[in-house]
């Protein structure tokens, strides 16, 4: 029977544990009860964005848009939207400003200056259907390049895009896949890199959860660019639903000749396993990564050699982001130019950041490259919640820094960031308020770095864990002024002497810190003060990190 | 599978899509109040549902209103299609429903006998 409702609900990881199934549930029951279960569809989408107000879903055709839902909501919902076709105005997400307007959703403050081209099938379409995916012109790239394009023009293609990694480091994508398309050798690999290691990220899996045909369609272009007929989809195992909607999907695109033999009926071979880590940060540096997909331990080696040359098993190998794969569909169909069109001058196109810490709206956005960190905080983000005052914003995770409330201005682009001594990173941002201690965020993120560091090579491995030292010392009010120097003179030496991106940036957070929030690490040691009382000073022991260790061993 | 079966796939699944998100051509309303509850308006809804289904109407949806007040003469329909002014039909049974689909929907030619007011 034809519908006259339908129902997308958010199946995102973080409506999943404020309880979207039981929330589910109820609506099922409910809808049986009132015999309604034949004229209204459930979808359950991947993550809808505002994660803060879950569980969510929105009721179609008209849109209403349903959050913070509680089996009580549903069961009005249930008896006044559904059976008489009454929304009901106050459980949906409705801003002062948007209650005139109507809780549609397009009208919120909060999607209003987003930009949606990675996310634009996020909380829209049911992910294991391989045919919903297909209804938003899904693999109609692929079968374009198959059919219509030789590897060069792809590669032109995606070059003059300007797209760039959106793994971390910026890396033109475009340049990435002409080297290993010229490189020798007739084997060669596509990875995707699906680690996203960094605390407080989720970008990443919230698109392999909720578009993953997108990753898969973007391999398969990028294996046809450079002529590989072999992808493997990194991707930690402690993400079990990103994995087991990958998997289907690969599934499912084999079913149709997708994927596999003889796709599109062309000569063209591609084939997808999926790895899974076991979740060290260090096993999303691509060399590691490539270390741990051959089976070895997870460690880095210098480059060069570059992967595209001496990658996986020795052959020429792009490793490529989640994100950067998902925006591949998308500029061959509509081309190049207008991706060039979105953006700044340097850097094109969106960014897909996850917004946590101490804003009102958290959650997932996508916003065009060159928006402010103010425009993402304030407006999007919906500002500070109970009227507390905006210290910084750290981007980047524990190889990234702070933005302080002076700067704010700053556009997000990959120039403009790394001017200022941060970087565009993968996506991380935390929002840090009065409440929060500077010094205290930049221990936490050292905590992290000494914990993930491989031990290959010392600085990272000896140098991180003295610098966690000293931080441990200020924080217990322990410390002495002479520790500033010494955390910016090791901080130096890391960055120049480490092996690999992990200890070279790792004491990004310190430094940038140390610049603009210098008082707060000199009012810990002379004042033995916490201003944001975060740090205790009356406990007068204080321990190593290595002491640390040995407890637990 | 061929680029042209793609296509197939997409262009049917791209318009349930579009039905589903509320843009559809013609939109098919069905008075749901209390009271049009009681008059019979669910076994309505149902037949239009049935309906759209059975004769493959691809750019009709079928939805519902809360909303009074609008005539004592329940269960109310309202034909709403793009360009052309609502239609309004009272008293409507299943049988009527099923006039209404194949006159008015599919040939375009409203079922006068019911018709109880024409909108803007
Ligand atoms: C310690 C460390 C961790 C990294 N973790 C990730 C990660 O989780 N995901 C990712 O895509 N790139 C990560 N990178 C960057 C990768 O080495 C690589 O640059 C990236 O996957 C390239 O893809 P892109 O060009 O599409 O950005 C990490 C780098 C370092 C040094």
């Amino acid at each position: 029977m034809a519908k006259k409702n339908t129902i997308l609900i958010c199946n995102g990881a973080a409506c999943i544990s404020s309880g979207e199934e039981r929330i589910k549930e109820k609506l099922i029951n409910k809808l049986s009860e009132k015999n309604l279960t034949e004229e209204v569809d459930i979808i359950e989408t991947g993550c809808m964005g505002p994660c803060q107000f879950g569980p969510l879903m929105i009721v179609y055709p008209e849109g209403s848009f349903y959050i913070k839902l509680n089996e009580d909501k549903i069961a009005r919902i249930v008896e006044e939207h559904l059976l008489k076709g009454r929304p009901v105005k106050e459980f949906t997400w409705a801003t002062p400003e948007s209650r005139r307007i109507g809780e549609e959703k397009k009208q919120l403050p909060f999607f209003e200056k987003q930009f949606k081209i990675v996310l634009s099938n996020c909380g829209r379409i049911d992910p294991d259907s391989i045919e919903e995916y297909i209804g938003t012109g899904g693999y109609e790239a692929l079968g374009k390049v198959i059919n219509e394009m030789t590897p060069e023009q792809v590669i032109d293609e995606i070059y003059k895009s300007g797209l760039r990694g959106r793994g971390g480091a910026g890396f033109p994508t475009g340049l990435k896949w002409k080297f290993a398309r010229e490189a020798s050798g007739n084997e060669k690999y596509v990875i995707c890199n699906g680690d996203e290691g960094d605390p407080g990220a989720f970008m990443d899996r919230s698109i392999c959860e909720g578009d993953p045909h997108a990753v898969i369609e973007g391999m398969e272009i990028a294996g046809y660019a450079i002529g590989a007929n072999q992808g493997y989809i990194y991707i930690r195992a402690e993400y079990p639903l990103a994995v087991k909607r990958l998997q289907n999907s690969i599934q499912q695109a084999k079913k149709y000749g997708l994927l596999g033999k003889n796709i599109f009926g062309s000569s063209f071979n591609f084939d997808i396993e999926i790895r899974m880590g076991a979740g060290a940060f260090v096993c999303g540096e691509e060399t590691a990564l490539i270390a741990s997909v051959e089976g070895k331990r997870g460690m880095p080696r210098p480059r060069p050699p570059f992967p595209a040359n001496h990658g996986l098993w020795d052959k020429p190998t792009i490793i490529n982001n989640v994100e950067t794969l998902a925006n591949i569909r998308h500029i061959i169909i509509k081309g190049s130019n207008w991706f060039n069109s979105i953006g700044t001058e340097k850097s094109k196109g969106t960014k897909v950041f996850a917004l946590s810490g101490k804003v009102n709206n958290t959650g997932l956005v996508e916003v065009p490259m060159g928006i402010t960190i103010k425009e993402l905080i304030f407006n999007i983000g919906g500002g500070i919640p109970n009227n507390k005052k905006f210290k910084a914003v750290q981007i980047g995770g524990p190889s990234g820094g702070c933005i302080p409330e002076n700067s704010i201005d700053v556009p997000v682009d990959y120039e403009s960031l790394t001017n200022l001594g941060v970087i565009m990173g993968s996506g991380g941002l935390i929002v840090l308020d009065e409440d929060n201690c500077m010094v205290n965020m930049a221990k936490f993120f050292l905590d992290f770095t000494v914990d993930e560091s491989c031990g290959q090579c010392i600085p990272c491995r000896a140098g991180l864990r003295q610098m966690y030292n000293i931080l441990n010392r200020i924080t217990r009010g322990k410390g002495e002024l002479e520790d500033i120097d010494r955390l910016e003179k090791l901080s130096n030496i890391i960055k120049k002497t480490s092996l690999c991106g992990l200890g070279q940036t790792a004491p990004n957070p310190i430094l940038t810190t140390l610049k603009t929030f210098r008082d707060e690490y000199i009012e810990h040691i002379v004042e033995k003060k916490c201003r944001a009382h975060v740090c205790r000073f009356e406990d007068a022991e204080v321990k190593d990190k290595d002491e640390k260790i040995l407890k637990v061993s | 599978m061929k680029l042209e079966e793609l296509r197939q796939i997409r262009e049917k699944v791209e318009k349930q899509m579009r039905l589903r998100e509320g843009q559809a051509r013609i939109k098919i309303i069905v008075g749901m109040g209390t009271s049009g509850i009681a008059a019979g308006a669910r076994e309505v809804l149902k037949t239009f549902l049935e309906e759209v289904e059975k004769r493959n109407l691809t750019e009709v949806i079928v939805t519902q209103t809360g909303e009074k007040g609008l005539s004592s003469k329940e269960p109310i329909v309202i034909v709403k299609e793009q360009e052309k002014p609502d239609i309004v039909y009272g008293s409507v049974t299943p049988d009527i429903a099923k006039r209404i689909v194949a006159e008015h929907i599919v040939n375009g030619n409203p079922v006068s006998d019911y018709v109880i007011e024409i909108g803007a």
